[in-house]
Protein backbone atom coordinates (compact mmCIF):
# COMPACT_ATOMS: atom_id res chain seq x y z
CA UNK A 1 0.00 0.00 0.00
CA UNK A 2 1.26 3.17 -1.23
CA UNK A 3 0.65 6.13 1.72
CA UNK A 4 -1.61 9.11 0.14
CA UNK A 5 1.30 11.84 0.73
CA UNK A 6 3.63 9.22 -1.80
CA UNK A 7 0.93 9.35 -4.33
CA UNK A 8 0.78 13.16 -4.15
CA UNK A 9 4.33 13.62 -4.18
CA UNK A 10 4.74 10.60 -7.52
CA UNK A 11 2.36 12.75 -9.35
CA UNK A 12 3.95 16.25 -8.84
CA UNK A 13 6.80 14.47 -9.73
CA UNK A 14 6.14 12.65 -13.06
CA UNK A 15 4.83 16.21 -14.39
CA UNK A 16 7.72 18.01 -13.48
CA UNK A 17 9.87 15.32 -15.58
CA UNK A 18 6.97 14.98 -18.26
CA UNK A 19 6.74 18.23 -19.32
CA UNK A 20 10.02 19.52 -20.48
CA UNK A 21 9.41 22.92 -20.53
CA UNK A 22 8.37 23.11 -16.23
CA UNK A 23 11.48 20.87 -16.44
CA UNK A 24 13.57 23.06 -18.41
CA UNK A 25 12.99 26.37 -17.41
CA UNK A 26 13.23 25.74 -13.57
CA UNK A 27 16.78 24.89 -14.74
CA UNK A 28 17.59 27.50 -16.97
CA UNK A 29 16.13 29.82 -14.74
CA UNK A 30 18.98 29.60 -11.84
CA UNK A 31 21.26 30.11 -14.74
CA UNK A 32 20.51 32.95 -15.93
CA UNK A 33 20.02 35.17 -12.73
CA UNK A 34 23.75 34.00 -12.55
CA UNK A 35 25.10 34.70 -15.78
CA UNK A 36 22.96 37.79 -16.22
CA UNK A 37 22.07 39.33 -12.61
CA UNK A 38 25.68 38.01 -10.87
CA UNK A 39 27.75 38.76 -13.24
CA UNK A 40 26.41 42.30 -14.09
CA UNK A 41 26.66 42.66 -10.09
CA UNK A 42 29.54 41.05 -9.68
CA UNK A 43 31.24 43.50 -12.49
CA UNK A 44 30.26 46.96 -10.78
CA UNK A 45 30.41 45.86 -7.46
CA UNK A 46 34.56 44.61 -8.22
CA UNK A 47 34.62 48.01 -9.70
CA UNK A 48 33.26 50.05 -7.13
CA UNK A 49 34.68 48.66 -4.05
CA UNK A 50 38.41 47.87 -6.12
CA UNK A 51 38.32 44.03 -4.79
CA UNK A 52 39.23 45.44 -1.04
CA UNK A 53 41.96 43.88 0.74
CA UNK A 54 41.31 40.78 3.00
CA UNK A 55 42.93 40.97 6.43
CA UNK A 56 45.54 38.27 7.09
CA UNK A 57 44.91 35.21 7.63
CA UNK A 58 41.15 35.81 6.49
CA UNK A 59 39.97 34.25 3.25
CA UNK A 60 38.33 36.93 1.18
CA UNK A 61 35.66 36.14 -1.76
CA UNK A 62 34.61 38.57 -4.31
CA UNK A 63 30.94 39.42 -5.03
CA UNK A 64 30.01 36.68 -6.91
CA UNK A 65 30.93 34.32 -4.35
CA UNK A 66 29.37 36.16 -1.71
CA UNK A 67 26.11 36.26 -4.01
CA UNK A 68 25.93 32.74 -5.13
CA UNK A 69 24.47 31.27 -1.76
CA UNK A 70 21.95 34.42 -1.78
CA UNK A 71 20.93 33.45 -5.40
CA UNK A 72 20.29 29.75 -4.46
CA UNK A 73 17.90 31.22 -1.86
CA UNK A 74 16.33 33.35 -4.04
CA UNK A 75 15.45 30.75 -6.72
CA UNK A 76 14.24 28.83 -4.16
CA UNK A 77 11.95 31.85 -2.86
CA UNK A 78 10.23 32.41 -5.85
CA UNK A 79 10.13 28.89 -6.95
CA UNK A 80 8.42 27.59 -3.89
CA UNK A 81 6.24 30.90 -3.69
CA UNK A 82 4.59 30.21 -7.29
CA UNK A 83 4.40 26.48 -6.27
CA UNK A 84 0.89 26.53 -5.39
CA UNK A 85 0.16 27.63 -8.78
CA UNK A 86 -0.73 23.49 -9.92
CA UNK A 87 -2.65 23.33 -6.61
CA UNK A 88 -4.82 26.17 -8.04
CA UNK A 89 -5.49 24.64 -11.00
CA UNK A 90 -6.47 21.41 -9.35
CA UNK A 91 -8.76 23.34 -7.27
CA UNK A 92 -10.67 24.92 -10.01
CA UNK A 93 -10.17 22.52 -13.09
CA UNK A 94 -8.57 19.53 -11.78
CA UNK A 95 -8.58 16.25 -9.92
CA UNK A 96 -8.32 18.66 -6.10
CA UNK A 97 -12.31 17.67 -5.71
CA UNK A 98 -11.15 14.27 -6.14
CA UNK A 99 -8.87 14.19 -3.41
CA UNK A 100 -11.17 15.78 -0.82
CA UNK A 101 -13.46 13.86 -1.42
CA UNK A 102 -10.79 10.67 -0.80
CA UNK A 103 -10.27 8.96 2.74
CA UNK A 104 -6.74 10.24 2.54
CA UNK A 105 -6.11 12.54 5.04
CA UNK A 106 -5.59 16.24 4.54
CA UNK A 107 -1.81 16.30 5.94
CA UNK A 108 -0.95 14.12 2.93
CA UNK A 109 -1.89 16.65 0.27
CA UNK A 110 0.16 19.37 1.97
CA UNK A 111 3.36 16.79 2.72
CA UNK A 112 3.11 15.09 -0.60
CA UNK A 113 3.41 18.27 -2.39
CA UNK A 114 6.11 19.65 -0.22
CA UNK A 115 7.97 16.51 -0.45
CA UNK A 116 8.01 17.35 -4.20
CA UNK A 117 8.97 20.74 -3.95
CA UNK A 118 11.76 20.23 -1.64
CA UNK A 119 13.11 17.89 -4.49
CA UNK A 120 12.80 20.46 -7.26
CA UNK A 121 14.64 23.04 -4.64
CA UNK A 122 17.49 20.50 -4.49
CA UNK A 123 17.88 20.01 -8.00
CA UNK A 124 17.88 24.14 -8.61
CA UNK A 125 20.36 24.06 -5.55
CA UNK A 126 22.83 21.42 -7.26
CA UNK A 127 22.71 23.59 -10.56
CA UNK A 128 23.34 26.73 -8.75
CA UNK A 129 26.70 25.65 -7.07
CA UNK A 130 27.81 23.44 -10.50
CA UNK A 131 26.81 26.56 -12.58
CA UNK A 132 28.05 29.37 -10.32
CA UNK A 133 31.81 26.69 -9.82
CA UNK A 134 32.23 26.83 -13.66
CA UNK A 135 31.66 31.21 -13.65
CA UNK A 136 34.18 31.42 -11.15
CA UNK A 137 32.41 30.94 -7.60
CA UNK A 138 35.02 29.73 -5.22
CA UNK A 139 32.81 27.53 -2.45
CA UNK A 140 34.24 25.22 0.23
CA UNK A 141 37.73 26.66 -0.39
CA UNK A 142 40.28 24.94 1.63
CA UNK A 143 37.67 22.12 2.75
CA UNK A 144 38.47 18.55 2.53
CA UNK A 145 36.36 16.07 0.59
CA UNK A 146 34.55 15.11 4.37
CA UNK A 147 34.35 18.63 5.11
CA UNK A 148 32.64 19.29 1.26
CA UNK A 149 29.91 16.49 2.32
CA UNK A 150 28.98 17.83 5.86
CA UNK A 151 29.08 21.37 4.01
CA UNK A 152 26.20 20.07 1.51
CA UNK A 153 24.07 18.26 4.11
CA UNK A 154 23.67 21.23 5.91
CA UNK A 155 22.91 22.90 2.81
CA UNK A 156 20.38 20.77 1.65
CA UNK A 157 18.45 20.81 5.14
CA UNK A 158 18.47 24.52 5.42
CA UNK A 159 16.78 24.51 1.58
CA UNK A 160 15.07 21.32 2.24
CA UNK A 161 13.16 23.11 5.45
CA UNK A 162 12.86 26.66 3.62
CA UNK A 163 11.47 25.23 0.59
CA UNK A 164 8.56 23.54 2.68
CA UNK A 165 8.12 26.45 4.46
CA UNK A 166 7.62 29.00 1.77
CA UNK A 167 5.55 26.35 -0.23
CA UNK A 168 2.95 26.06 2.78
CA UNK A 169 2.77 29.92 2.42
CA UNK A 170 1.39 29.62 -1.34
CA UNK A 171 -0.66 26.32 -0.84
CA UNK A 172 -2.02 28.79 2.11
CA UNK A 173 -2.48 31.58 -0.56
CA UNK A 174 -3.89 28.79 -3.60
CA UNK A 175 -6.67 27.31 -0.99
CA UNK A 176 -7.59 30.96 0.43
CA UNK A 177 -8.34 32.87 -2.92
CA UNK A 178 -9.93 31.57 -6.38
CA UNK A 179 -8.48 33.25 -9.17
CA UNK A 180 -4.86 33.11 -10.71
CA UNK A 181 -4.62 36.74 -10.83
CA UNK A 182 -5.55 37.20 -7.54
CA UNK A 183 -3.01 34.64 -6.58
CA UNK A 184 -0.01 36.36 -8.55
CA UNK A 185 -0.50 39.58 -7.04
CA UNK A 186 -0.59 38.22 -3.64
CA UNK A 187 2.32 36.20 -4.06
CA UNK A 188 4.89 39.04 -6.42
CA UNK A 189 3.83 41.71 -3.22
CA UNK A 190 5.13 39.04 -0.93
CA UNK A 191 7.86 38.18 -2.37
CA UNK A 192 9.39 42.39 -2.86
CA UNK A 193 9.73 42.11 1.09
CA UNK A 194 11.11 39.03 1.58
CA UNK A 195 13.57 39.42 -1.47
CA UNK A 196 15.21 42.53 -0.77
CA UNK A 197 14.91 43.41 3.20
CA UNK A 198 16.94 40.42 3.94
CA UNK A 199 20.55 39.69 3.13
CA UNK A 200 20.25 37.63 -0.08
CA UNK A 201 22.06 40.20 -2.52
CA UNK A 202 24.05 41.99 -0.28
CA UNK A 203 24.59 42.52 3.02
CA UNK A 204 21.86 43.72 5.47
CA UNK A 205 24.46 46.39 7.57
CA UNK A 206 24.15 48.65 4.64
CA UNK A 207 20.17 48.62 5.02
CA UNK A 208 17.88 51.45 6.56
CA UNK A 209 17.38 50.17 10.24
CA UNK A 210 13.67 49.32 9.62
CA UNK A 211 14.84 47.29 6.98
CA UNK A 212 17.55 45.99 8.92
CA UNK A 213 15.32 44.62 11.61
CA UNK A 214 12.78 43.07 8.96
CA UNK A 215 16.20 41.55 7.61
CA UNK A 216 16.95 39.95 11.05
CA UNK A 217 12.92 38.36 11.28
CA UNK A 218 13.16 37.15 7.47
CA UNK A 219 13.40 33.67 6.80
CA UNK A 220 15.13 34.48 3.67
CA UNK A 221 18.39 36.02 5.81
CA UNK A 222 18.37 33.16 7.96
CA UNK A 223 18.67 30.42 4.97
CA UNK A 224 21.44 32.98 3.37
CA UNK A 225 23.32 32.96 6.19
CA UNK A 226 23.33 28.75 6.67
CA UNK A 227 23.94 28.54 3.23
CA UNK A 228 26.97 31.13 3.39
CA UNK A 229 28.22 29.14 6.51
CA UNK A 230 28.00 25.99 4.70
CA UNK A 231 29.44 26.93 1.62
CA UNK A 232 32.01 30.02 2.51
CA UNK A 233 33.15 28.86 6.11
CA UNK A 234 32.47 30.49 9.63
CA UNK A 235 34.87 32.93 8.93
CA UNK A 236 35.49 35.50 5.83
CA UNK A 237 35.75 38.51 4.26
CA UNK A 238 33.32 40.12 1.25
CA UNK A 239 32.83 43.61 -0.36
CA UNK A 240 35.17 44.84 2.32
CA UNK A 241 33.28 43.48 5.36
CA UNK A 242 34.09 40.84 7.93
CA UNK A 243 31.61 37.62 8.38
CA UNK A 244 31.94 35.69 11.05
CA UNK A 245 29.24 33.15 12.31
CA UNK A 246 29.60 30.62 14.98
CA UNK A 247 27.72 27.35 14.62
CA UNK A 248 25.23 28.57 17.51
CA UNK A 249 23.64 31.16 15.16
CA UNK A 250 23.80 28.63 12.42
CA UNK A 251 21.74 26.34 14.74
CA UNK A 252 19.46 29.02 15.73
CA UNK A 253 18.98 30.41 12.11
CA UNK A 254 17.85 26.39 11.29
CA UNK A 255 15.36 26.01 14.36
CA UNK A 256 14.09 29.34 13.13
CA UNK A 257 13.40 27.81 10.23
CA UNK A 258 12.04 24.89 11.36
CA UNK A 259 9.71 26.47 13.33
CA UNK A 260 8.83 28.75 10.48
CA UNK A 261 7.91 25.77 8.88
CA UNK A 262 6.03 23.93 11.13
CA UNK A 263 3.68 26.99 11.65
CA UNK A 264 3.08 27.52 8.04
CA UNK A 265 2.13 23.89 7.08
CA UNK A 266 -0.26 24.76 10.56
CA UNK A 267 -1.90 27.36 8.44
CA UNK A 268 -1.94 25.44 5.30
CA UNK A 269 -3.24 22.67 6.83
CA UNK A 270 -6.24 24.26 7.91
CA UNK A 271 -6.64 26.46 4.79
CA UNK A 272 -7.25 22.64 3.15
CA UNK A 273 -9.62 21.55 5.91
CA UNK A 274 -11.57 24.75 5.92
CA UNK A 275 -12.24 25.01 1.99
CA UNK A 276 -14.99 23.87 0.38
CA UNK A 277 -14.47 22.45 -2.90
CA UNK A 278 -17.33 21.07 -5.06
CA UNK B 1 -31.24 0.41 9.84
CA UNK B 2 -32.28 -2.97 7.80
CA UNK B 3 -29.57 -4.62 5.94
CA UNK B 4 -31.15 -3.81 2.65
CA UNK B 5 -30.73 0.10 2.81
CA UNK B 6 -28.04 1.50 1.36
CA UNK B 7 -28.54 5.18 1.66
CA UNK B 8 -30.91 6.35 4.49
CA UNK B 9 -31.53 10.15 4.24
CA UNK B 10 -33.99 11.48 6.89
CA UNK B 11 -35.19 15.45 6.82
CA UNK B 12 -32.36 16.21 5.24
CA UNK B 13 -32.12 20.28 4.65
CA UNK B 14 -29.50 22.45 3.19
CA UNK B 15 -28.65 26.49 2.98
CA UNK B 16 -26.47 28.63 1.44
CA UNK B 17 -26.69 31.61 3.30
CA UNK B 18 -30.31 32.68 3.45
CA UNK B 19 -31.04 30.98 0.22
CA UNK B 20 -32.62 26.95 1.42
CA UNK B 21 -31.52 25.10 -0.97
CA UNK B 22 -32.75 21.64 -0.36
CA UNK B 23 -35.88 21.13 2.36
CA UNK B 24 -36.57 18.65 4.56
CA UNK B 25 -36.20 15.88 1.82
CA UNK B 26 -36.15 11.72 2.69
CA UNK B 27 -35.28 9.01 1.25
CA UNK B 28 -34.15 6.04 1.06
CA UNK B 29 -31.93 3.59 -1.58
CA UNK B 30 -31.57 -0.04 -1.52
CA UNK B 31 -29.25 -2.48 -1.88
CA UNK B 32 -28.63 -2.88 -5.34
CA UNK B 33 -31.06 -0.69 -6.36
CA UNK B 34 -30.62 2.09 -9.40
CA UNK B 35 -31.74 5.47 -8.19
CA UNK B 36 -32.22 8.56 -9.81
CA UNK B 37 -32.59 11.70 -8.34
CA UNK B 38 -34.41 13.75 -11.01
CA UNK B 39 -35.12 17.68 -11.32
CA UNK B 40 -34.44 20.85 -13.10
CA UNK B 41 -31.31 22.75 -12.98
CA UNK B 42 -31.25 24.43 -9.35
CA UNK B 43 -34.03 22.20 -7.63
CA UNK B 44 -31.22 21.04 -5.65
CA UNK B 45 -29.63 17.51 -6.78
CA UNK B 46 -26.24 18.61 -6.82
CA UNK B 47 -26.33 20.15 -2.95
CA UNK B 48 -27.73 16.44 -2.17
CA UNK B 49 -25.07 14.65 -4.17
CA UNK B 50 -22.16 16.90 -2.65
CA UNK B 51 -23.19 16.80 0.72
CA UNK B 52 -23.44 12.76 0.69
CA UNK B 53 -19.91 12.64 -1.07
CA UNK B 54 -18.89 14.67 1.92
CA UNK B 55 -17.66 17.47 -0.38
CA UNK B 56 -20.02 19.99 1.40
CA UNK B 57 -20.58 19.84 5.01
CA UNK B 58 -23.51 18.29 7.10
CA UNK B 59 -26.62 20.62 7.79
CA UNK B 60 -29.51 19.32 9.01
CA UNK B 61 -30.93 15.90 9.18
CA UNK B 62 -29.76 12.59 9.37
CA UNK B 63 -27.68 10.65 6.86
CA UNK B 64 -26.50 6.92 6.66
CA UNK B 65 -24.11 5.93 4.25
CA UNK B 66 -23.33 1.98 3.73
CA UNK B 67 -24.31 1.89 7.23
CA UNK B 68 -21.96 4.88 8.50
CA UNK B 69 -23.01 8.01 9.85
CA UNK B 70 -22.42 10.77 7.23
CA UNK B 71 -21.59 13.65 10.07
CA UNK B 72 -19.51 11.31 12.57
CA UNK B 73 -17.84 8.70 10.18
CA UNK B 74 -17.21 10.67 6.78
CA UNK B 75 -13.85 9.29 6.55
CA UNK B 76 -15.58 5.45 6.79
CA UNK B 77 -18.12 6.72 4.14
CA UNK B 78 -15.65 7.76 1.53
CA UNK B 79 -14.35 4.53 1.76
CA UNK B 80 -17.00 2.87 0.97
CA UNK B 81 -18.78 5.05 -2.21
CA UNK B 82 -17.54 5.98 -5.94
CA UNK B 83 -17.86 9.01 -7.23
CA UNK B 84 -18.52 10.63 -10.64
CA UNK B 85 -18.47 14.49 -10.53
CA UNK B 86 -20.58 16.50 -12.67
CA UNK B 87 -17.73 18.20 -14.22
CA UNK B 88 -15.07 16.54 -15.99
CA UNK B 89 -12.28 15.93 -12.94
CA UNK B 90 -9.50 14.50 -14.05
CA UNK B 91 -5.81 15.66 -14.66
CA UNK B 92 -5.19 15.85 -18.21
CA UNK B 93 -1.93 15.23 -17.91
CA UNK B 94 -1.66 12.51 -16.47
CA UNK B 95 -2.55 8.56 -18.48
CA UNK B 96 -5.35 6.63 -18.35
CA UNK B 97 -3.11 4.15 -16.00
CA UNK B 98 -1.88 6.46 -13.95
CA UNK B 99 -5.28 8.19 -13.71
CA UNK B 100 -6.55 5.09 -12.00
CA UNK B 101 -2.94 4.50 -9.98
CA UNK B 102 -3.23 7.64 -8.26
CA UNK B 103 -6.80 6.71 -7.23
CA UNK B 104 -6.30 3.50 -6.22
CA UNK B 105 -3.31 5.10 -4.29
CA UNK B 106 -4.89 8.22 -2.76
CA UNK B 107 -7.89 5.29 -1.55
CA UNK B 108 -5.11 3.33 0.03
CA UNK B 109 -5.42 -0.31 -1.88
CA UNK B 110 -2.48 -2.62 -2.04
CA UNK B 111 -0.46 -3.12 -5.16
CA UNK B 112 -1.65 -6.30 -6.21
CA UNK B 113 -5.35 -5.18 -5.75
CA UNK B 114 -4.44 -2.23 -7.26
CA UNK B 115 -2.95 -3.34 -10.89
CA UNK B 116 -5.95 -6.43 -11.07
CA UNK B 117 -8.63 -3.61 -10.90
CA UNK B 118 -7.13 -1.23 -13.27
CA UNK B 119 -6.59 -4.29 -15.85
CA UNK B 120 -10.62 -5.33 -14.82
CA UNK B 121 -11.95 -1.85 -15.43
CA UNK B 122 -9.91 -0.92 -18.39
CA UNK B 123 -11.80 -3.85 -19.72
CA UNK B 124 -14.88 -3.14 -18.66
CA UNK B 125 -15.13 0.42 -20.09
CA UNK B 126 -12.93 -0.43 -23.55
CA UNK B 127 -9.80 1.71 -22.57
CA UNK B 128 -7.04 -0.99 -23.07
CA UNK B 129 -6.18 0.04 -25.53
CA UNK B 130 -5.48 3.75 -24.57
CA UNK B 131 -4.33 2.81 -20.88
CA UNK B 132 -0.99 4.38 -21.57
CA UNK B 133 -2.80 7.84 -23.20
CA UNK B 134 -2.83 11.19 -21.56
CA UNK B 135 -6.04 12.07 -20.75
CA UNK B 136 -5.62 15.12 -22.90
CA UNK B 137 -5.58 12.87 -25.82
CA UNK B 138 -9.35 11.01 -25.02
CA UNK B 139 -12.64 11.80 -26.43
CA UNK B 140 -15.41 12.98 -24.31
CA UNK B 141 -16.96 9.61 -23.74
CA UNK B 142 -13.42 8.04 -23.77
CA UNK B 143 -13.41 11.04 -20.52
CA UNK B 144 -16.46 9.90 -18.64
CA UNK B 145 -15.88 6.26 -19.21
CA UNK B 146 -12.14 6.72 -17.32
CA UNK B 147 -14.07 8.86 -14.70
CA UNK B 148 -16.68 5.78 -13.96
CA UNK B 149 -13.99 3.22 -13.61
CA UNK B 150 -12.09 5.18 -11.76
CA UNK B 151 -15.03 5.55 -9.50
CA UNK B 152 -15.42 1.94 -9.47
CA UNK B 153 -11.76 1.18 -8.44
CA UNK B 154 -12.35 0.73 -5.10
CA UNK B 155 -15.22 -1.46 -5.39
CA UNK B 156 -17.55 1.00 -3.90
CA UNK B 157 -20.63 -0.08 -2.44
CA UNK B 158 -22.57 2.93 -4.01
CA UNK B 159 -21.61 4.79 -6.92
CA UNK B 160 -22.55 8.24 -6.73
CA UNK B 161 -23.12 9.97 -10.23
CA UNK B 162 -23.99 13.57 -10.81
CA UNK B 163 -25.05 13.97 -14.30
CA UNK B 164 -23.10 11.78 -16.08
CA UNK B 165 -23.97 12.02 -19.30
CA UNK B 166 -24.64 16.22 -19.63
CA UNK B 167 -22.84 17.09 -22.67
CA UNK B 168 -22.73 14.03 -24.13
CA UNK B 169 -23.18 12.80 -27.63
CA UNK B 170 -26.21 10.58 -28.20
CA UNK B 171 -24.03 7.69 -29.02
CA UNK B 172 -21.94 7.94 -26.39
CA UNK B 173 -25.00 8.46 -24.33
CA UNK B 174 -26.05 5.41 -24.85
CA UNK B 175 -22.67 3.69 -24.33
CA UNK B 176 -22.12 5.39 -21.50
CA UNK B 177 -25.65 4.12 -20.22
CA UNK B 178 -24.65 0.69 -21.05
CA UNK B 179 -22.06 0.73 -18.83
CA UNK B 180 -24.29 1.68 -16.08
CA UNK B 181 -26.77 -0.63 -16.18
CA UNK B 182 -24.01 -3.62 -16.73
CA UNK B 183 -22.07 -2.28 -12.90
CA UNK B 184 -25.34 -2.12 -11.40
CA UNK B 185 -26.45 -5.60 -12.82
CA UNK B 186 -23.63 -6.14 -11.09
CA UNK B 187 -24.27 -5.57 -7.66
CA UNK B 188 -23.33 -1.99 -7.25
CA UNK B 189 -26.17 0.54 -5.79
CA UNK B 190 -25.98 3.63 -7.84
CA UNK B 191 -27.33 7.56 -7.03
CA UNK B 192 -27.54 9.16 -9.94
CA UNK B 193 -28.73 12.97 -10.40
CA UNK B 194 -30.21 13.66 -14.33
CA UNK B 195 -32.00 16.69 -15.44
CA UNK B 196 -32.55 14.29 -18.34
CA UNK B 197 -36.37 12.45 -18.66
CA UNK B 198 -35.33 9.48 -21.23
CA UNK B 199 -32.16 8.83 -18.58
CA UNK B 200 -33.53 8.40 -15.60
CA UNK B 201 -36.39 6.33 -17.56
CA UNK B 202 -34.45 3.86 -19.06
CA UNK B 203 -31.95 3.38 -16.25
CA UNK B 204 -33.96 3.74 -12.94
CA UNK B 205 -35.12 1.54 -10.90
CA UNK B 206 -36.47 4.00 -8.44
CA UNK B 207 -36.97 7.94 -9.48
CA UNK B 208 -37.56 10.89 -7.00
CA UNK B 209 -38.47 13.53 -8.60
CA UNK B 210 -37.00 17.11 -6.78
CA UNK B 211 -38.42 20.50 -7.14
CA UNK B 212 -37.35 23.62 -5.35
CA UNK B 213 -35.45 21.84 -2.65
CA UNK B 214 -38.31 19.31 -2.42
CA UNK B 215 -38.99 15.96 -3.34
CA UNK B 216 -42.23 16.09 -5.24
CA UNK B 217 -43.05 12.64 -6.22
CA UNK B 218 -41.53 9.50 -5.94
CA UNK B 219 -41.49 6.42 -7.38
CA UNK B 220 -40.83 3.60 -10.26
CA UNK B 221 -40.64 4.83 -14.09
CA UNK B 222 -43.95 2.76 -14.42
CA UNK B 223 -45.53 4.33 -11.33
CA UNK B 224 -45.18 7.80 -11.91
CA UNK B 225 -45.98 7.82 -15.96
CA UNK B 226 -49.21 5.61 -15.04
CA UNK B 227 -49.66 8.13 -12.30
CA UNK B 228 -50.98 10.66 -14.92
CA UNK B 229 -53.52 8.73 -16.57
CA UNK B 230 -53.87 6.39 -19.28
CA UNK B 231 -53.26 8.83 -22.06
CA UNK B 232 -52.31 12.33 -22.38
CA UNK B 233 -54.14 14.54 -24.62
CA UNK B 234 -52.77 17.54 -26.35
CA UNK B 235 -55.85 19.86 -27.89
CA UNK B 236 -55.41 23.33 -29.02
CA UNK B 237 -58.44 25.17 -29.69
CA UNK B 238 -59.33 28.57 -30.20
CA UNK B 239 -60.17 29.36 -26.22
CA UNK B 240 -58.33 27.36 -24.24
CA UNK B 241 -59.54 28.72 -20.98
CA UNK B 242 -62.71 28.73 -22.06
CA UNK B 243 -63.05 25.21 -23.07
CA UNK B 244 -60.62 23.82 -20.63
CA UNK B 245 -63.87 24.27 -17.57
CA UNK B 246 -66.08 21.91 -19.90
CA UNK B 247 -63.64 19.34 -20.03
CA UNK B 248 -62.70 19.20 -16.50
CA UNK B 249 -66.24 17.87 -15.99
CA UNK B 250 -65.68 15.26 -18.61
CA UNK B 251 -65.39 11.72 -16.68
CA UNK B 252 -62.34 9.87 -16.92
CA UNK B 253 -60.58 13.12 -17.11
CA UNK B 254 -57.96 13.49 -14.01
CA UNK B 255 -56.43 16.41 -14.96
CA UNK B 256 -55.79 19.80 -17.16
CA UNK B 257 -53.03 22.36 -17.80
CA UNK B 258 -52.14 24.98 -19.92
CA UNK B 259 -48.81 24.03 -21.97
CA UNK B 260 -47.37 26.27 -24.71
CA UNK B 261 -50.74 27.18 -25.96
CA UNK B 262 -51.85 23.99 -25.77
CA UNK B 263 -53.49 22.29 -22.98
CA UNK B 264 -52.34 19.13 -21.72
CA UNK B 265 -55.33 16.47 -20.77
CA UNK B 266 -54.68 13.77 -18.51
CA UNK B 267 -57.20 10.71 -19.11
CA UNK B 268 -57.23 7.84 -16.67
CA UNK B 269 -59.35 5.74 -19.46
CA UNK B 270 -58.55 5.01 -22.77
CA UNK B 271 -58.06 8.15 -24.84
CA UNK B 272 -59.15 7.50 -27.81
CA UNK B 273 -62.86 6.86 -26.16
CA UNK B 274 -62.67 10.25 -24.22
CA UNK B 275 -61.77 12.08 -27.28
CA UNK B 276 -65.32 12.87 -28.89
CA UNK B 277 -66.12 13.85 -25.30
CA UNK B 278 -63.88 16.64 -25.41
CA UNK B 279 -64.23 17.39 -29.46
CA UNK B 280 -68.15 17.23 -28.31
CA UNK B 281 -67.61 19.77 -25.43
CA UNK B 282 -65.47 22.58 -27.86
CA UNK B 283 -68.36 22.23 -30.19
CA UNK B 284 -71.19 22.64 -27.67
CA UNK B 285 -69.42 26.06 -26.56
CA UNK B 286 -68.59 27.22 -29.97
CA UNK B 287 -65.23 26.69 -29.97
CA UNK B 288 -62.98 24.94 -32.82
CA UNK B 289 -60.35 22.54 -32.51
CA UNK B 290 -57.49 23.21 -34.35
CA UNK B 291 -55.04 20.20 -33.68
CA UNK B 292 -55.20 17.44 -31.05
CA UNK B 293 -52.79 14.49 -30.46
CA UNK B 294 -53.21 11.50 -28.23
CA UNK B 295 -50.18 9.56 -26.52
CA UNK B 296 -48.53 7.78 -23.90
CA UNK B 297 -47.69 9.56 -21.14
CA UNK B 298 -44.04 9.99 -21.34
CA UNK B 299 -40.85 10.80 -18.38
CA UNK B 300 -41.06 14.08 -20.16
CA UNK B 301 -45.04 14.76 -19.54
CA UNK B 302 -44.15 13.34 -15.47
CA UNK B 303 -41.66 16.57 -15.04
CA UNK B 304 -43.70 18.83 -17.00
CA UNK B 305 -46.81 18.34 -15.29
CA UNK B 306 -44.83 18.16 -11.80
CA UNK B 307 -42.17 21.01 -12.36
CA UNK B 308 -44.35 22.99 -14.42
CA UNK B 309 -43.24 24.76 -18.00
CA UNK B 310 -40.86 27.54 -16.89
CA UNK B 311 -37.37 28.12 -17.53
CA UNK B 312 -34.88 27.45 -14.57
CA UNK B 313 -30.97 28.45 -15.16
Amino acid sequence: MVSGFIAVFKRDIRRYVRFKDQLFTSMLHPILWLALFGLGMAGNFERILGGGSAPAGMISYDYLTFMCPGMIAATILFANLYGGFSVLFDKNWGILREIMASPMPRRDLITGISLSSVTKSLIQTVIIIVFGMILGVTFFSGESIGGVIISLVGMVLFVAVFSAAVLCVSLYVAFKISSPEGYQGVTTVLSMPVFFASNALYPSAGLPPVLQEIALINPLTHLSNGLRYFSMGDHFSALGLEFIYNSTEILVSFIYLLVFALVTFHFALRAVEQSVIT
Amino acid sequence: MSNSVILDVSNFSYAYGDVQAVKDVSFRVKRGEFFSFLGPNGAGKTTVINTLITLLPMQEGTVTVAGYDLRADHVKVRESIGIVFQQITLDKDMTVRETLDFHGDIYGMGLEDKMQRISELLTLVELEEKADALVSTLSGGMKRRLEIARGLMTRPQILFLDEPTIGLDPQTRQKTWEYLRMVNQEGTTIFMTTHYMDEADILSDSIALIDHGEIIQRGTPDELKSGLGKDIIYLETTDNSAVSTRIQEIPGITGIQPCYGKLLIFSGNDGAQVLPDIIRAADEQGITVTSVSLKKPTMDDVFMHYTGTEIRD
